[in-house]
C-alpha cells in the first residue's frame, strides 16, 4: 500500500485541552490567597517552611522517578509533587524547624504516593500520611502554635531571623508567642476538668477573619472556603464532599452543643478551627484517594465529618482531620465498588428495565 | 447559569467538543460532476452483501440494480452513474484494515440517463407494506452511519405498533454537517419522507430532534412542518452524543430504552432526517438510493464544505474536488468522535457516509496518555451512566470479566470518555480491544463446544457402528451354527 496517511489509531480523534497539570495549577491557584494571608500573619518562618516543604515533596517524587529509570521532569511538570508538598505545609505549625518541612515532604511523596505506583495509584492521602507519620513521630514540634505576628509588625522576625527560627528553632526571644490553638487548648482545659463555658472566657485570641494561633490552611479558614467554592463553580471538584464533610462535623456538633454547652464545642468553632475548611475543600477531595460517584462522595464526605467530630470530641488527639481522612480513603474502594451509577436502561441493581414502564 | 446553579447541577452526560461545522455548514451545496469510475461496494449496510446481477461489459442505467438483497437483513445496490460495468472484484474497504472488499467498479458514460421510475403519486394511498417494499428495493438505509436497513426497521415498527417517530437531526458530532444541509436545503423532503415513514410504520406523530447548534435548520424545518401538526420540531441542546438514538429518545420523550431492548419496544422508532429525505426520493420519485450528501472538512481543506457525490466516488476525487492546502495527516471516516481512520483516500463513498475528514498535523496530534487521576470526567461523560475508569482498569490488568461486569456491554463507544480525558487515556481503544476479545473469545467457546459435540458424536458413532457389526457377526455366526446344526440333524436323521 502506497503513501499510507498517519497511523490507524482509535476513535475519538479528538480531545480535550484539559490536563492533569492544569487541574493541578487551579487547586495551587485556588490556595494562593489563603497561603499568602498565612505568609502575612505568620511571616518569614512560614514562607521559609513551605519552601522546604514544598521542595522536599518534588525532590522526593523525582528521586523515586529517577530510581525507577523513569524521565522525572514530565511527571514533575504536571504539579502533583508540588501540590501535595504545598497542602502538607498549610497543616503544619507555621514555624516549625525545616526538618519537619524536610521529613515530612520527603515522606508524602515517597512513601505515601510513590511506592504504590505514582500519580493515581496511592490509597491514602499523601499530605495526610505525612502529616500524621511526623505528628505521631514528633508531637512536641507538631503541637507547638504560635499567636499571629504580622509579618510587618514590629515584633515578626525579619529574612534573615526568620531563616534562623526555621533552622535552629524558636529562641527564647519569641517565646512569648507561643500560644495553643483552640481545638487544644479546649482539649487540655476539659481534661483539667474545667469545662468549656469557663475556659472560652480566657481562650486564645480569635479574630473572625482568621488571625488567630493554627496553621496556615487554619488560619484562613474563609480564604480556604473561598478557594474552594472557586474550584467549585469551575467545575474541578464537585460540592458533594465538602458539603457533605461540612455537614458530617456542623450537624453532631451543633446538637451536643445544644444539649450540652459546657462540654462541647459549637458548630461554628468546628467549622473554623483546625483543618475543617482544608480537609473538606483540598484534602478529602483529592481525586486519587476518594470515591468517584456522587453517591459515594456524599458518604465518603459524610464519614470524613463525622470522625473528625469523634476524634475531636472524644479522642485523645485535639484535631482529627488527617485520621479522619485517611480511615475514609480506606473505605474508598469500598464505597467505590457498592455505590454505582445507575446504568441507562438498567435499575440500580443493574438488571435491565421492563418495557412496558 | 447561575452561580449556585453551576456548583449544584447534577453534572449531565454527554460533552461540549468544538464543533467546527463552520464555515464548511454555511458553505453552499455543490454537486460533485460524476467521476470516471465508481467502485461499488457490496456491502454498505447491516447485514448479508448484496449479490452481483450484473455482468462486466453489460451497459447500465443510472439507478439500475446491481447487486440484490440476499437474506433478511441486506440492502441492494444500484448504479449511480449510466455506464457500463467495468469489474467485479477486490476493492479497499472502508476500514482501518485496508483490506479488500467485493465491490463493483463503473465506467460512467456522463451521460447520467436514468433508468425508467416508478413514483408514487400519492404514498398514503400505498399500502404501509408496499412502502417498506419499495423502500428495500430502493437500497435504503440508515444514513446517520448505522446503515441498518430501513424497511427492516419499518416493519418493525409496524409489527410492535409503536406510535411515535423520531427524526435524528441531531448531528452532534463535530465538524458533520450533512444533515444540517439537507435540512436547510430539503427541508421539504425530509418532512414528506417522516410523513411516509409515520404512515409505513403507523405512527401519530413525529418528533424532529435538531440540536440547538443549528438554527437554520430549526427554522427551515419548522417552516416544511407549518402545515403537518404531526410532524414536530423539537429543538435539543447541543451536547455529545445527542445524535444517539438511546439518547435522543430520552430527551424527546424521556422513555428510557431498556438495556438489551430495542427502542421499539417502548414505542418510538428513530430515523436519521437524511434517511427520510432518501425515503422520500424512494417513494415520491421511486429513485433508488445512489447519491448522497457527504461533508468534506478538516483543517486540510482549501474549501470545506458539503458535496453532493454520487456513491462509490472515491475520497481522493472529493478532498482534490475541494482542494488540499496540505498533505493530510489523517484521514477520517465520519466524524471526529466515532469515525473510522482511513489509511489512504482511494477508498469509495458508501451510504453511511456522512463525512470525509482530512486533518492538518495540529488536528491528528495524539496526545500523550498519562496515569489516570481518578478525576471521574468520565463517569460524568458517559451517557450511559457507565465507569469508563474501572472499566478500563480492569481491562489494562487483562481482568476482562471484570469489565463486563461494570458492564462493558452497555458501551456504545460513543467516545465521550476519552475525549474528555484530562490524562488523554485511549479509554474508548480499551474497550473495543476488550470487545474484541471477548467476541474471539466467544467464538473459540463455540468452536471448542462444536468440535466437542462433533468428537462426541464420533465416538458415539463408531461405538455404535462396531455394537452393530458385533451384533450382525454374533447374528451370522448363529446362523451358521443353526445352519450346522440343522445339517448334521439331517445327517443324523437319515437312514444309514
Amino acid at each position: 500500500m502506497s503513501n499510507v496517511i498517519g497511523i490507524p489509531v482509535a476513535a475519538p480523534h479528538a480531545s480535550t485541552t484539559n490536563s492533569a497539570g492544569r487541574v493541578m495549577a487551579i487547586v495551587m491557584a485556588a490556595l494562593a490567597p489563603a497561603t499568602l494571608f498565612g505568609f502575612w500573619l505568620y511571616g518569614w518562618p512560614a514562607i521559609y517552611l513551605w519552601l522546604v516543604t514544598v521542595a522536599a515533596a518534588t525532590l522526593g517524587e523525582a528521586f523515586c522517578l529517577r530510581l525507577m529509570g523513569r524521565q522525572a521532569s514530565p511527571v514533575l511538570f504536571d504539579g502533583s509533587a508540588a501540590l501535595t508538598g504545598w497542602l502538607l505545609a498549610l497543616s503544619l505549625p507555621p514555624w516549625a524547624p525545616w526538618w519537619i518541612g524536610a521529613f515530612g515532604g520527603l515522606f508524602a511523596t515517597v512513601l505515601g504516593k510513590q511506592v504504590f505506583g505514582g500519580l493515581g495509584q496511592n490509597l491514602f492521602n499523601p499530605a495526610m500520611v505525612a502529616r500524621v507519620a511526623l505528628l505521631i513521630s514528633f508531637p512536641v514540634q507538631m503541637t507547638a502554635w504560635i499567636a499571629p505576628l504580622p509579618i510587618f509588625s514590629a515584633a515578626a522576625p525579619g529574612p534573615i531571623d526568620g531563616l534562623l527560627i526555621l533552622l535552629k528553632g524558636l529562641p527564647p526571644a519569641f517565646d512569648a508567642v507561643a500560644s495553643a490553638s483552640l481545638l487544644g487548648f479546649a482539649k487540655t482545659e476539659m481534661s483539667r476538668g474545667i469545662d468549656l463555658l469557663q475556659a472560652m472566657a480566657h481562650a486564645p485570641l480569635q479574630a473572625w477573619y482568621g488571625s488567630r494561633p493554627g496553621s496556615l490552611g487554619e488560619t484562613a479558614a474563609w480564604l480556604i472556603a473561598g478557594g474552594g467554592v472557586a474550584l467549585m463553580f469551575l467545575r474541578i471538584i464537585s460540592w458533594h464532599i465538602p458539603l457533605a464533610m461540612l455537614a458530617g462535623i456542623a450537624l453532631p456538633a451543633a446538637i451536643l452543643h445544644a444539649v450540652d454547652p459546657a462540654r462541647y464545642l459549637d458548630a461554628t468553632t468546628h467549622l473554623l478551627s483546625g483543618g475543617a475548611m482544608l480537609g473538606a475543600f483540598f484534602i478529602a477531595t483529592d481525586y486519587v484517594t476518594s470515591p468517584n460517584t456522587p453517591r459515594g462522595q456524599l458518604i465518603f464526605g459524610a464519614g470524613c465529618g463525622l470522625l473528625t467530630w469523634i476524634i475531636r470530641t472524644w479522642a485523645g488527639y485535639p484535631e482529627g482531620v488527617a485520621f479522619a481522612v485517611l480511615l475514609m480513603n480506606s473505605l474508598t474502594p469500598i464505597i467505590d465498588s457498592y455505590v454505582k451509577p445507575r446504568i441507562y436502561g438498567r435499575d440500580r441493581k443493574g438488571v435491565a428495565l421492563e418495557p412496558g414502564k | 447559569m447561575g452561580f449556585f446553579e453551576r456548583i449544584f447541577r447534577e453534572p449531565r452526560w454527554g460533552v461540549h467538543p468544538d464543533d467546527h461545522k463552520r464555515p464548511a455548514a454555511d458553505a453552499p451545496l455543490r454537486v460533485l460532476p460524476p467521476p470516471a469510475r465508481l467502485y461499488l461496494p457490496l456491502h454498505q449496510h447491516v447485514g448479508g452483501a448484496a449479490r452481483p446481477v450484473v455482468l462486466v461489459g453489460q451497459k447500465v442505467l443510472k439507478g439500475q440494480l446491481l447487486a440484490e438483497a440476499q437474506g433478511n437483513i441486506s440492502a441492494p445496490i444500484h448504479a449511480p452513474v449510466s455506464g457500463t460495468v467495468a469489474a467485479i472484484g477486490e476493492v479497499t474497504a472502508p476500514h482501518p484494515s485496508g483490506l479488500g472488499f467485493a465491490a463493483i467498479s463503473i465506467d460512467s458514460d456522463g451521460e447520467g440517463r436514468w433508468i425508467e421510475t416508478e413514483p408514487a403519486l400519492d404514498p398514503f394511498a400505498l399500502a404501509p407494506e408496499e412502502i417498506a417494499r419499495r423502500t428495500a428495493a430502493a437500497g435504503v438505509v440508515g444514513l446517520g452511519g448505522a446503515t441498518f436497513p430501513a424497511a427492516v426497521k419499518f416493519a418493525l415498527g409496524k409489527r410492535l405498533a409503536v406510535s411515535t417517530l423520531i427524526v435524528n437531526g441531531g448531528e452532534c458530532e463535530p465538524y458533520l454537517s450533512s444533515d444540517d444541509r439537507i435540512m436547510r436545503d430539503h427541508a421539504d423532503q425530509v418532512v414528506d419522507g417522516a410523513r411516509i415513514v409515520m404512515h409505513a410504520i403507523g405512527a401519530r406523530e413525529a418528533l424532529v430532534g435538531i440540536e440547538d447548534n443549528k438554527p437554520e435548520a430549526i427554522a427551515a424545518m419548522q417552516k416544511a412542518a407549518a402545515a403537518y401538526p404531526e410532524v414536530k420540531i423539537r429543538p435539543v441542546p447541543a451536547r455529545y452524543p445527542m445524535g444517539s438514538d438511546k439518547q435522543l429518545i430520552q430527551t424527546l420523550t424521556g422513555k428510557e430504552v431498556p438495556a438489551d431492548a430495542r427502542a421499539a419496544e417502548v414505542g418510538v422508532l428513530v430515523h436519521n432526517v437524511s434517511t427520510c429525505a432518501a425515503v422520500h426520493q424512494a417513494i415520491r420519485l421511486g429513485r433508488p438510493l445512489v447519491e448522497r450528501i457527504v461533508t468534506i472538512n478538516g483543517g486540510a481543506v482549501a474549501r470545506p464544505g458539503n458535496i453532493f457525490a454520487p456513491l462509490g466516488t472515491l475520497a481522493d476525487e472529493l478532498l482534490a474536488f475541494c482542494g488540499l492546502k496540505e498533505t493530510p495527516a489523517r484521514l477520517i471516516l465520519g466524524g471526529p468522535m466515532m469515525g473510522t481512520p482511513l489509511l489512504h483516500g482511494k477508498v469509495p463513498l458508501v451510504k453511511g457516509a456522512s463525512g470525509i475528514l482530512a486533518f492538518d498535523a495540529r488536528e491528528a496530534a495524539v496526545p500523550k496518555a498519562g496515569p489516570c487521576i481518578r478525576c471521574g470526567s468520565c463517569t460524568q461523560a458517559c451517557p450511559m451512566g457507565l465507569l469508563p475508569l474501572e472499566m478500563a482498569a480492569r481491562i489494562r490488568a487483562g481482568d476482562l470479566d471484570g469489565a463486563v461486569d461494570f458492564a462493558l456491554s452497555d458501551c456504545i463507544a460513543c467516545g465521550g470518555c476519552a475525549y474528555v480525558c484530562p490524562s488523554h487515556i485511549p479509554l474508548v481503544q480499551y474497550f473495543s480491544h476488550a470487545k474484541g476479545e471477548l467476541a474471539a473469545r466467544e467464538r473459540a467457546r463455540l468452536r471448542t463446544e462444536a468440535a466437542k459435540r462433533l468428537a462426541e458424536a464420533r465416538l458415539a458413532r463408531l461405538a455404535r457402528e462396531s455394537r452393530e457389526k458385533a451384533a450382525a457377526a454374533a447374528r451370522r455366526k448363529a446362523e451358521r451354527d443353526a445352519a450346522k446344526a440343522k445339517a448334521a440333524a439331517r445327517a443324523e436323521g437319515a437312514p444309514a
